[in-house]
């Protein structure tokens, strides 16, 4: 190999990324566009549930009840309905997620002491919100229930009465619970996957296509040398994505940044000099861009996004996904950017994520080559 | 004309399924795509991995241990004897939690005097965490309902023996209905968007690099000599890809149906209609990218810039409801939207016309709108 004809490749590379502005810009501007996107607009947690009230009761008792949910956080209660048609229609159309009926015996019940029902419609469509949602509908009138209950009580036997057994809870890392502060490490991650595979994968494909590769091929260049020469000039661009995504999300976000920079880098790059590899593995592959890009979107931007957990998290996919996960290098960039920013936990814990990083780019530039070889002879 | 529009059909159609890996990959993204969304994305949490510290070794302390595992939800995988145990759980992910019951738990409790449960979450993944917080208090706070109940009727029953039959105390339940995925599975909510999310992918992308692709390669000046009409070279491009996006809708509703037994309550004659409809922005959008980019890869970034955007704003992944006020008015811009709108009212509320028209009018203008006007471009540029 040698060091002039690796400096070749590299800088006409280079000239074909400047070249093309339009492609080079919109390359800057993903992650930032997705960052925003996802910081800003994209979130799991669920307040001001749109929610309507039945009230058939109609009583001081069960106004008090309604009192509960308008004074919640978690729910906006948008108005009152005077039959099931009104929900059901809100629901239907999306206007609204949950409904609450007081039934017509509520206030007799609660005072002759008997226990009294309130039934919550809810929209199951999303099973997730609607999950989050019962509970917190559960919370509110349980919590009701406890304090009536012990006023009752207190009413009767004379003596206050707190409950005796509380949740204390404390949530580690993210305390706010904050999904930006999760989504944003993780995103930085899926990005760089992208970014890789959208650059390279057609770069090889493109010269087949336009039938520069035959004067490469007539060139003395080495397999070797073509594919490290891409690959730099990418790499390039690469951490000018990454030096973007992450200041974005250092500053714009606000999300902290608890271990250390240096790993954070040397696993960035460990981990974009694989992924770019695979690009250019798919490239040589595939010899017409529409092709290489299929296959790219295929193999990295899916399983990066869905398989890693960056999102959706693993613990709760069936056995043999889990088990396809380990395969999906994104998975432990993931687990060390979000290791590395939310917990602050260094080498002594992330050593093996990173090791295999390490492993799989040494074992795709080989293929990536061994494949170039194949298809120079 | 109609001679023509065939044979630049054929063409298409020849060119697209000409290399046996192309054949796979226009069909073998969307299984994928619906293979992972119906098995592996899941948002539901259950079993959660938690760890037990408990420093009360009392019945009252394995009481309550019984009640975490006897919800269901939990899964109590690691015993913790230290503070360090629990960061070492909590920093290499072994568990989701790590509850601590505290010494002379079971005492306080007995004396009544009101007493804690440590539950440590792991935040990480703020969704899981705010399920897990709310499952641990749920549990937490029935148990504590259960030992209050039994300390009342006691302090009662001392205090006035007499009145044991006056003991009733209204408890106020929540019943609840869900409507329409009433066992909250995930994956009836994502399936039918992934319909939705696949034909925007296949046919924005197949019709723009289709066009780009001859005029990178230069074929595009071959086509311009023909006789050929710019109309009907812009029938016979996108015909085709429609016809994949088609057939692409009927693969997966039938693999939603048949494997993963998703239920379609509604009309399928109004589905098909629907992605008709909306097959006119998403080819619209594909014509109107190939007459702004020169090469495929201009292509493929723009495409990518326009399909992100579309695709979380939608609703497929993160509920509208959730984004702020601003950001949920430009999801009205969003064709996608709308679309995927209609296709989970139709699989999981089965309503019909009736409440989806406003969407159907909003795809119809959208379709109108976006095919015209890049219809035009294209004929601009062509000249």
């Amino acid at each position: 190999m040698s060091y002039r004809r690796l400096h070749a490749v590299f800088i006409k590379e280079l000239h074909h990324i400047t070249r093309d502005g339009l492609s080079l810009g919109m390359a800057l501007a993903v992650p930032v566009m997705m960052l925003l996107l996802y910081g800003y607009a994209l979130s799991l947690d669920v307040d001001r549930v749109p929610t309507l009230i039945y009230d058939q009761d109609g009583t001081e008792a069960s106004r008090e009840l309604v009192r509960q949910f308008q004074g919640s956080k978690y729910f906006d209660v948008r108005g009152f309905a005077d039959g099931y048609g009104p929900i059901e229609r809100g629901i239907d159309r999306n206007d609204i997620l949950m409904g609450v009926v007081i039934p017509r015996n509520y206030s007799r019940n609660v005072s002759e002491g008997r226990d009294a029902a309130v039934q919550i419609l809810l929209d199951g469509s999303d099973s997730n919100t609607a999950s989050i949602v019962l509970g917190y509908a559960q919370t509110v009138t349980r919590d009701y229930s406890v304090d009536l209950r012990s006023s009752m009580m207190n009413k009767r036997g004379g003596e206050h009465s707190a409950p005796p057994v509380d949740a204390r809870l404390r949530v580690w890392y993210n305390s706010s619970l904050e999904s930006k502060n999760y989504v944003v490490p993780g995103l930085i991650a899926v990005i760089l996957q992208i970014i890789a595979a959208l650059l390279t994968s057609l770069t090889i494909a493109r010269e087949w296509e336009m039938g520069t590769m035959e004067q490469l091929l007539s060139t003395p260049l080495r397999p070797t040398e073509i594919v490290l020469g891409k690959m730099m000039a990418y790499f390039l661009v690469g951490l000018m994505d990454s030096l973007v995504a992450l200041l974005v999300g250092l500053f714009v976000f606000g999300v902290p940044l608890r271990g250390s920079v240096l790993l954070l880098a040397v696993s960035i790059c460990v981990f974009m000099f694989g992924a770019l590899c695979w690009g250019i593995f798919i490239s040589a592959t595939a010899k017409s861009q529409l092709l290489a890009y299929q296959m790219g979107l295929l193999s990295s931007f899916l399983p990066a996004f869905l398989l890693s957990g960056f999102v959706y998290a693993i613990e709760t996919m069936p056995p043999v996904i889990q088990a396809i996960t380990y395969i999906v290098p994104a998975r432990y960039v993931v687990t060390i950017m979000k290791g590395i920013f939310l917990k602050g936990v260094g080498l002594s814990v992330l050593w093996g994520q990173l090791a295999f990083l390490a492993l799989y780019a040494v074992l795709v530039f080989f293929r990536a080559t061994r494949k170039m070889n194949q298809k120079l002879v | 004309m109609w001679e023509r529009i065939t044979v630049i059909l054929r063409k298409e159609l020849i060119q697209a399924l000409r290399e046996p890996r192309m054949r796979v990959l226009l069909f073998l993204p969307p299984l994928i795509q619906l293979l992972i969304f119906g098995f592996a994305v899941n948002l539901d949490v259950d079993h959660t991995k938690i760890a037990w510290m408990d420093m009360d070794h009392t019945p009252l302390s394995r009481d309550l241990r019984a009640r975490f595992e006897g919800s269901g939800r939990f899964d109590v995988v690691a015993i913790a004897a230290s503070e360090e145990d629990v960061q070492r759980i909590l920093d290499h992910g072994d568990a989701q939690a790590v509850v601590c019951v505290l010494p002379e738990f079971e005492r306080d409790v007995l004396r009544g005097r009101p007493t804690e449960v440590q539950v440590l979450v792991d935040g990480t993944n703020s969704n899981t965490a705010s399920l897990v917080s709310g499952y641990s208090s749920e549990v937490i706070a029935t148990f504590s309902q259960s030992v209050l109940a039994g300390q009342q009727n006691v302090r009662v029953l001392t205090r006035s023996p007499n009145a044991a039959v006056n003991l009733a105390v209204p408890q106020i339940d929540a019943r609840t209905r869900v409507w329409f995925n009433p066992d909250l599975h995930s994956r009836n909510y994502f399936v039918p968007g992934v319909i939705a999310n696949i034909i925007m992918i296949v046919t924005l992308m197949l019709t723009a690099l289709a066009i780009v692709r001859e005029k990178e390669i230069g074929t595009m000046e071959q086509l311009m000599v023909t006789p050929i009409r710019p109309l009907e070279l812009m029938l016979g491009k996108t015909l085709p890809f429609a016809l994949v996006g088609i057939l692409d809708v009927a693969l997966i509703t039938g693999v939603a149906l048949l494997v993963f037994r998703i239920p379609l309550r509604g009309s399928v004659l109004l589905l098909f209609a629907c992605a008709v409809l909306f097959l006119m922005t998403s080819l619209g959008a594909g014509l109107f990218l190939s007459t702004i980019s020169q090469t495929q890869q201009q292509a493929m970034m723009a495409n990518f810039f326009f399909t992100t955007p579309a695709f979380m704003l939608s609703g497929f992944a993160f509920p509208i409801h959730n984004m702020p006020v601003v950001v949920q008015w430009l999801t009205y811009l969003n064709p996608l939207r709308y679309f995927i709108e209609i296709v989970r009212g139709l699989f999981l509320k089965g309503v019909g016309v009736s409440a989806l028209w406003p969407d159907m009018a909003a795809l119809a203008v959208y379709g109108v709108t976006v095919l015209g006007l890049s219809a035009v471009r294209f004929h601009k540029t062509l000249d």
